[in-house]
């Protein structure tokens, strides 16, 4: 039983960041009608403002502190970051350790401003031409977007830790009456799953409770009818675009102290991501979501040694798996609306 | 069960459609059932592989630009077995509009097969090759099957998860077969039971054409010049051809109609009276054996094979070459591949310390100006001028470098030139 609820929580984590970056993927699928090969590359970027902030706000001087010596006898150099002397040295280091949950702040405009020249600048010219075009230019851009982020940030992975407040384990089986420490989840893991739940939420809530989202549901039901209302339906739809970027960016900037991010990372979530998107239905925002978390539960459930045994090599392959099978026997996935690209 | 029953209806609609392919168009086709400006490009691609020694070497050994020199046997080979592979996944993506995004599983597929054969059977190349192609098409078969039930972003996902699953399997399970991480290698007590465990000097033996070997290499010098002639290139370089010339066959024939009939309309093609399925999967099939055949090229060039060759950026590549250099374009495909290796293995070799030695002509400033703005898209940034490219090729010119080279053409003489080059006529269907 506690091995179960312990797959469970490890498959949580990583359920959540398929089920972000599926349910940008969605959103913009679902609006714009495009498939966006270089999502992935947004979700690294998002990681990346993290390490960028980071960066920022542990740049420092180098200062002679005369009370202390090094090992040569000589008055040692200290290296101060310009936070202590903005915030005070208590203050200052607590940002520089805080950088992780701060770069949400960061990263949302960024990832907005991104997503928004994206679709004004390139993919815009692609609503009309084939599925195969869009794959390619945004499979193109994503190259792009990631070569840029390695010549600036380097080819090796970034440690970006969390906070000291949440690098410990939670003991869950202590939550649920088992013995302590039979079930541990790192606290990180959890607020990531929190976040990404809270994400989720208001992506929903905006489109399901504001008129804006209404206009956009109304859009994504019937473009052509919404915008003989005369509702500027592609200016909507581009903020939807910014927005979708947004949660990927966010999905990123948190991801990081679980893996530290390297250029590359996008594409490896990008792959999963699509998968997840065609398991959930194309098109369907709460079958991306549910695909998202299901698909993460069994990858860890898979990864079990007792799993293993029986069927070897199952926890490289499942995904993979379960979405052939779904694509097979239900074209349009699991929670997808019939008649959309079911082909 | 039903697999047996499908290779048999696919098989024989091409096997159909040839001799009436010969026998339709027979007064129209010259020599080798080619029309003229078709043999004339293969007369073309046939002087450019024979003396590709003496044309990627135009620079002398001792000048400044001999790092431009691709003459080399090793990237010669790959330029060859590369536009093979790029070739096999024009005729699936450019002829029927199916996008793969799996292709480097049957590359990988030919990879391993080839070198069990040389691990059990003997160091000659054909019968390795043989079955690298005959198992990368029984592969393709079983996953063209599946995947060939869905199309557009579909089939393109579909294939992109069995590459990956495939790659993942090799990876771990399969290991006994595939030697997991290592890779797949040769060792001195291999079996061979056609020819010789070993050497008389004790080494794995290298592999060879009937006892001529594949690393083995002329050298001429001429001046200060330096041309090598290796037996392992011209071995590709004539599968090249016959694969090229296969390919403009297949072009040319009904069977190529009908698979551009599938791009441009499959529910008008079914109203006809045609079912699409099984001219997709002949069409799949025979663009998996093209990267089978690839595959066991590579491994007779270098009789190692490793789980990365099926990774999915390795099938991206090939995505990348054939649009690079012209989906759906006879030539295209050979050019892309050439040009994406030429800048892997020599654009990618430039570094800042030569740059300074090019620009050292100009006032200092100027000159790191200069280094500065082009070192990001150089060197190890290499990708980056790639994935621009790329971008710049889907955007604008959708026809490729072959579309950029008609247009410059058509400027040049004045649009009044007639359909000289074989692609124009694709772009005007």
């Amino acid at each position: 039983m506690d091995a179960i609820i312990l797959q469970i929580l490890n498959g949580l984590d990583k359920g959540s960041a398929y089920a972000l970056i599926a349910l940008g993927l969605t959103l913009i699928f679902g609006t714009l009608g495009v498939v966006n090969f270089a999502h992935g590359a947004l979700f690294m970027i998002g990681a990346f403002c993290a390490v960028l902030l980071s960066r920022i706000l542990s740049m420092s001087y180098t200062t002679i502190d005369e009370t202390r010596t090094d090992f040569l006898g000589n008055p040692m150099q200290v290296n101060v970051p310009y936070a202590y002397d903005f915030f005070g040295e208590a203050a200052g280091q607590t940002i520089i350790e805080w950088a992780v949950p701060l770069a949400i702040l960061f990263a949302i405009p960024i990832m907005i401003l991104i997503g928004v020249a994206m679709e004004r600048g390139l993919i815009k010219h692609f609503y009309k031409r084939p599925h195969a075009d869009q794959i390619l230019v945004t499979f193109g851009l994503a190259i792009v977007l990631q070569e840029i982020i390695k010549y600036y940030f380097g080819a090796n992975p970034i440690p970006t830790p969390a906070p000291p407040a949440f690098t410990g384990s939670f003991d869950f089986g202590a939550l649920l009456g088992f013995d302590a420490n039979q079930i541990l989840y790192p606290y990180w893991r959890l607020v990531y799953f929190i976040f990404a739940a809270i994400i989720i939420g208001a992506v929903f809530a905006f489109l399901q409770f504001t008129t804006f989202g209404m206009v956009v549901r109304a859009g994504m039901a019937d473009r052509e009818t919404v915008g003989l209302l005369g509702i500027n339906i592609d200016k909507r739809f581009t903020i939807m675009f910014g927005l979708a970027a947004a949660v990927a960016g966010l999905a990123g900037v948190m991801y990081g102290p679980i893996y530290s991010p390297n250029y590359h990372m996008g594409m490896d979530f990008l792959v999963l991501s699509f998968v997840v998107v065609v398991v959930g239905g194309m098109g369907s925002l709460p079958g991306a979501v549910a695909a998202g978390f299901l698909l993460g539960i069994l990858e860890s459930f898979a990864s079990m040694r007792e799993v293993i045994n029986i069927i070897p090599g199952i926890n490289q392959i499942i995904i993979y798996l379960v979405a052939i099978i779904i694509l097979l026997a239900r074209p349009r996935g699991l929670m997808g609306r019939k008649g959309v690209m079911e082909d | 069960m039903s697999d047996q029953s499908q290779t048999t209806g696919t098989i024989a609609p091409k096997a159909a459609s040839r001799p009436g392919a010969s026998g339709a168009a027979g007064r129209s086709r010259g020599t080798l059932g080619l029309a003229g400006k078709d043999f004339r490009l293969l007369l073309l691609v046939v002087a450019l592989t024979m003396l590709a020694p003496f044309i990627l070497n135009p620079f002398p050994q001792t000048s400044g630009l001999a790092q431009f020199n691709a003459g080399y046997p090793d990237l010669m080979q790959r330029f060859v077995i590369y536009g093979i592979f790029a070739i096999g996944f024009n005729i699936l993506f450019g002829l029927t509009g199916y996008l793969s995004f799996g292709h480097a599983a049957f590359l990988g597929v030919g990879s391993y097969a080839a070198v069990w054969m040389f691990k059990l059977v003997g160091m000659n190349v054909l019968p390795a090759i043989l079955l690298s192609v005959l198992c990368a098409g029984l592969f393709a078969l079983l996953i063209g099957y599946i995947t060939l039930r869905r199309s557009g972003i579909y089939f393109s996902i579909l294939t992109l998860a069995f590459a990956q699953m495939c790659f993942a399997l090799a990876y771990s399970v399969l290991t006994p077969l595939t030697g997991g991480e290592t890779g797949l290698q040769l060792a001195l007590d291999d079996p061979r039971i056609l020819g010789t465990s070993q050497t008389a000097s004790g080494n794995i033996p290298v592999p060879s054409l009937f006892g001529l070997e594949m690393r083995e290499s002329v050298d001429l010098f001429v001046g200060g010049w330096a041309f090598t002639f290796n037996a392992g290139y011209y071995f590709c370089a004539i599968v090249l051809l016959l694969s090229f010339y296969t390919a403009i066959r297949i072009f040319r024939s009904p069977f190529g109609m009908m698979l551009r009939a599938i791009k441009s309309n499959q529910q008008r093609m079914r109203y006809t009276g045609l079912n699409p399925k099984p001219y997709a999967l002949a069409a799949f099939v025979i663009s998996g054996m093209y990267a089978g055949l690839a595959g066991g090229l590579m491994a007779s060039m270098d009789p190692l094979a490793g789980a990365e060759r099926m990774f999915w950026t390795a099938s991206g590549e090939v995505v990348l070459m054939t649009i690079l250099g012209g989906a759906g374009t006879l030539i295209g495909p050979v050019l892309g591949a050439g040009l994406i290796k030429y800048m892997e293995n020599i654009l990618s070799k430039i570094n800042s310390d030569i740059l300074h030695g090019w620009f050292a002509f100009m006032p200092d400033g100027l000159e790191d100006f200069v280094i500065t703005v082009i070192y990001p898209f150089i060197g190890k940034g290499w990708h980056l001028t790639l994935g621009l490219m790329f971008m710049a090729v889907v955007i604008f010119l959708p026809g490729g470098l072959v579309e950029a080279g008609q247009r410059i053409s058509r400027a040049v003489r004045g649009k009044k030139g007639h359909d000289t080059t074989d692609s124009k006529s694709e772009h005007a269907e």
